[in-house]
């Protein structure tokens, strides 16, 4: 059994056959990860020992004090927080093999093509169409011959018109699985809201391979190739001015068969453990009190006595209090999970912050008066990380709002509170019993 | 004044550890304990550092849990819904029953007294998670009043007199208080206890005392100047004045009096403590909005009492501090019980062909009301805990606590009456119980825009 004492012995070994000071970032963490100390719980040969996830800590401070580089994890979260969950869970060897490796070390960076424009919520309506290759004959297969039923697609996806089909993807080539025999998918769709696109190597995918049966059984999940011909990707503008998200139009982008995750048909249940493993993420490290977007407020209500008023007064402080509350809440909830007592809170912070920081950045912007007439910049620019602090109060409100729309909006989640939490029946589906095909839409 | 029967406490021993006064990050409780008493594990307690950024622990521990057990399985014996009703349209709106069962039987209301006074030596800690389990049955006994406010009180005029010689010896009471130096001062007529020998009497759960104040009084704030107009002294010790070394005065709005041995009755700057069974005190009912905690008038006229503390408003300052801190564990009883009968009344009851917890609208109201519970109960649990190490920042827990549990209780009330319909509008239905209780909690110890004030001169955020 891996223990404290023994992870601390192979840290210190890792550090002594790969000096951070001398090598290289890329080949230390490389080095790290096959040293078993990436994710210590991760299966041995993965990255992992098989160790309890809670020593990875150890792991980490011992790292941490030798002054190691990490691996940049805000960059690469999609990855870490729902590929590689993903992955482990479904694929195959060689998939594990060929995947997990740099994607941890941050060398692919990998995003979600999930969310449609008709396929927000009800992700499981999505319709970006997957349809399985005849042998041998890749060129200028695909729209439309996928069965009987494989038309209704086009509707949705409505002007993806068969754009030139490019020869063999270079996905292929890297990937594990032989190129022949089933000779995989043609993918049309288009996706949207995707992070990290214009960085990303790969992408976890859901599209439709059976428009006959109801929604959440005619899915299939893939890894596809960001560089494959076929995958267009545009920034995505939004209403701060900059683009921090992306579209992804698919056009008759090859997906060989050895690129599936799980079973054909089975690609909603492979997507719960991705979308499972993106709420857990929430929650982690302490917060300092008016850590957050309460802070900025604060100081400008400290600094500018010439901006307050008695109604400000009140719903700063309102305010204040709700965001203490808010803080020693996830703190409850992170002593809960320390001591193993994970309780259902967890799926109430992202609607708790939500909300709170759109009412506190829109005090904020109040509280400023003429000053919030103005904003600081609209650019169209493509920043890495989102950036609350870096910006001024205008760019926080208008960010905010998107804090109750990603990652599963404050309407779904009180759904999932009150049917999963409290036990209330759910309402009545119209959805349940009919074909993809026949759904209104 | 009723004194303990000598049977259950010897006299007191304060001081014999080296003279050290009753600390609230107490000892464990000791095996001594009644057997229905909470047992403790927080002995560490004592070796938590006071930080500038303490880390509060916010978790409820394995005998936390097993208190709120043994209390929730009392009341579920001796305190539903119908009875309360009964009770408060009675003439004794207090169930002495309940109390002997709580307060003598299990030790309770000993909790926040020393084993050495005789108590259970335990903290806020156990004493909030009692309090949540009070508030879910809306149980009617004097447990805020007389364990929480008026122990507390006591505790702070002890704490006071840290240099006093200890008092020893089986029947101390006369004795010890007149070694103090300002116990006859004023001339006062000395007839009562000493603060010690009463908190034991009231960690026995035998006498019942409470503080002779308006249930709406606020704590203020340490840091507040009370100014040249000594606005502070006037607000406690409104009222009463000492006149040829009797109490006159009328007090009105206190909670529990009707249920009181003693009364701790402010005058100046002193606090006095007051046997009810004497001519001089008369204790009307009134007609309060809330009969559960029901509220009386208290006339003195010529009243004999012992004067505790010739400055206690430091102690009454602790009391209410305590007080707001841990009514909000209260307040979180009360949502609890509302927010679980609701979504358990919306799951069976049936309009449209469906179960009315199925719709979205209904769905969302109680979802919110689930998360303001969760932060409640953080917010609540960081307070007792606060309160339970000597934090620092224990007055900013407790008014952080109180200025956010408290609208939760209500708008939970609020909620269960809609959300019921029209059988929430009757009487024979519990809701309203609930409704009234939660509605007088948001206006006791405070009101949270009073409680947000003091944290507005705690984080530094003056107004205009």
């Amino acid at each position: 059994m891996i223990d404290a004492a023994e992870l601390r012995r192979r840290t210190r070994e890792l550090l002594a056959t790969c000096p951070p000071a001398t090598a290289d970032r890329a080949t230390f963490l490389r080095a790290r990860f096959d040293a078993g100390l990436a994710w210590v719980h991760y299966p041995e040969g993965l990255g992992g020992l098989g160790a309890p996830r809670a020593l990875q800590a150890v792991v980490d401070a011992e790292l941490t004090a030798a002054g190691a580089p990490d691996n940049d994890p805000r960059r690469i979260g999609i990855g870490l927080g729902m590929a590689a969950p993903t992955i482990l869970a479904f694929g195959s060897e060689e998939q594990k093999k060929r995947f997990l490796r740099p994607l941890w070390t941050g060398e692919e960076v990998w995003c979600q093509l999930f969310s449609e424009p008709g396929a927000g919520s009800d992700l499981a309506a999505l319709g970006t169409r997957a349809v399985r290759v005849a042998d041998g004959t890749d060129e200028g297969a695909g729209v439309g011959t996928g069965g009987g039923a494989g038309d209704g697609a086009g509707a949705v996806l409505g002007g993806e018109g068969a754009g030139p089909a490019g020869g063999g993807s270079r996905g292929a080539e890297e990937c594990a699985g032989p190129d022949t025999g089933d000779g995989g998918w043609i993918v049309n769709g288009q996706k949207v809201w995707t992070s990290s696109a214009h960085l990303a190597r790969w992408a976890i995918l859901v599209a439709r391979t059976d428009p006959g049966v109801p929604k959440h059984r005619g899915i299939t999940y893939f890894i596809c190739d960001m560089t494959a011909p076929g995958v267009e990707v545009r920034p995505l503008r939004q209403i701060t001015g900059e683009a921090e998200f992306n579209e992804v139009f698919l056009t008759d982008v090859r997906i060989p068969d050895a690129h599936r995750l799980g079973p054909v048909g089975e690609g909603w249940k492979v997507a719960q453990t991705t979308l499972m493993n993106e709420r857990v993420s929430i929650g982690g490290s302490r917060v300092p009190r008016e850590g957050g977007m309460i802070g900025p407020l604060v100081n400008t209500w400290r600094e500018r006595p010439e901006l307050r008023t008695h109604d400000l007064h009140q719903r700063l402080l309102t305010l204040w209090a709700e965001a203490e509350v808010a803080r020693l809440t996830g703190e409850r909830l992170r002593q809960q999970l320390a001591a193993g007592q994970p309780g259902p809170e967890g799926s109430g912070m992202k609607l708790a912050f939500a909300r709170l920081n759109q009412e506190i950045s829109a005090l904020e912007v109040e509280l400023l008066g003429q000053e919030g007439l103005l904003y600081d910049d609209w650019t169209m620019r493509r920043p890495e990380l989102v950036d609350f602090t870096g910006r001024e109060a205008g760019y926080r409100y208008l960010r905010a709002k998107g804090n109750s729309i990603e990652g599963g909006t404050s309407e779904i989640l009180l759904n999932i509170i009150a049917e999963r939490v409290l036990g209330l029946p759910a309402e009545p589906r119209t959805d349940k019993d009919v074909a993809w095909k026949d759904l209104a839409r | 004044m009723s004194t303990p029967r000598e049977t259950t406490t010897g006299g007191p021993r304060r001081g014999e550890g080296g003279g050290t006064v009753p600390d609230r990050a107490a000892p464990p409780l000791s095996a001594g304990g009644t057997d229905a008493g909470p047992g403790n594990d927080r002995g560490t307690a004592d070796a938590r550092p006071v930080e500038a950024d303490p880390v509060p622990d916010l978790l409820y521990s394995e005998e936390e849990e097993a208190l709120r057990a043994v209390v929730r399985r009392l009341l579920a014996d001796h305190c539903d819904a119908a009875a309360v009703l009964a009770r408060s349209e009675s003439d004794t709106p207090h169930d002495p029953g309940l109390w002997k069962a709580l307060a003598v039987d299990m030790g309770l209301a000993g909790l926040l007294v020393p084993e050495h006074l005789g108590g259970q030596g335990a903290t806020h800690r156990e004493t909030a998670v009692v309090l949540e389990e009070l508030g879910r049955a809306l149980a009617p006994v004097p447990y805020l009043t007389s364990a929480v406010l008026a122990t507390e009180a006591l505790l702070g005029c002890t704490a006071g007199d840290d240099d006093a010689p200890p008092a020893t010896g089986a029947a101390p009471a006369a004795a010890a208080s007149r070694a103090r130096p300002h116990a006859s001062a004023d001339g006062e007529d000395i007839d009562g206890a000493a603060p010690p020998e009463l908190l034991t009497a009231l960690a026995t759960g035998r006498t019942v005392a409470v503080l002779a104040l308006p249930l709406a009084t606020a704590v203020v704030a340490p840091d507040e100047d009370p100014g040249p107009t000594g606005r502070r002294d006037e607000r406690h010790g409104q009222g009463v004045r000492v006149e040829g070394g009797t109490l006159h005065g009328r007090i009105t709005g206190v909670a529990d009096a009707a249920a009181a041995d003693v009364l701790l009755v402010p005058a100046g700057t002193g606090l006095h403590a007051v046997d009810v069974r004497q001519d001089g005190v008369t204790i009307t009912p009134l007609i309060s909005f809330d009969r559960t905690r029901p509220l009386a008038e208290v006339t003195l006229t010529a009243a004999h009492g012992r004067l505790l503390a010739a400055d206690a408003r430091s102690a009454l300052g602790r009391a209410l501090r305590a007080g707001a801190g841990l009514l909000a564990s209260e307040q979180l009883g009360i949502a609890d019980w509302c927010l679980t009968e609701t979504v358990g009344y919306t799951r069976e009851r049936y309009q449209f062909n469906r179960p009315v917890g199925s719709f979205q609208a209904l769905k969302h109201r109680l979802a919110r009301l689930w998360l303001e519970t969760v932060h409640a109960r953080a917010a609540a649990r960081n307070a007792a805990d606060a309160l339970a190490t000597g934090s620092p920042e224990a007055t900013l827990a407790a008014s952080l606590a109180q200025s956010y549990a408290s609208g939760v209780a209500v708008h939970a009330a609020e909620e269960a009456l809609q959300l019921h319909g029209g059988i929430g509008m009757t009487w024979e239905h519990p809701v309203h119980l609930y409704l009234k209780r939660a509605k007088a909690d948001s206006i006791a110890l405070g009101t949270a825009g009073h409680h947000r004030e003091t944290l507005a001169r705690l984080a530094g955020l003056t107004g205009p």
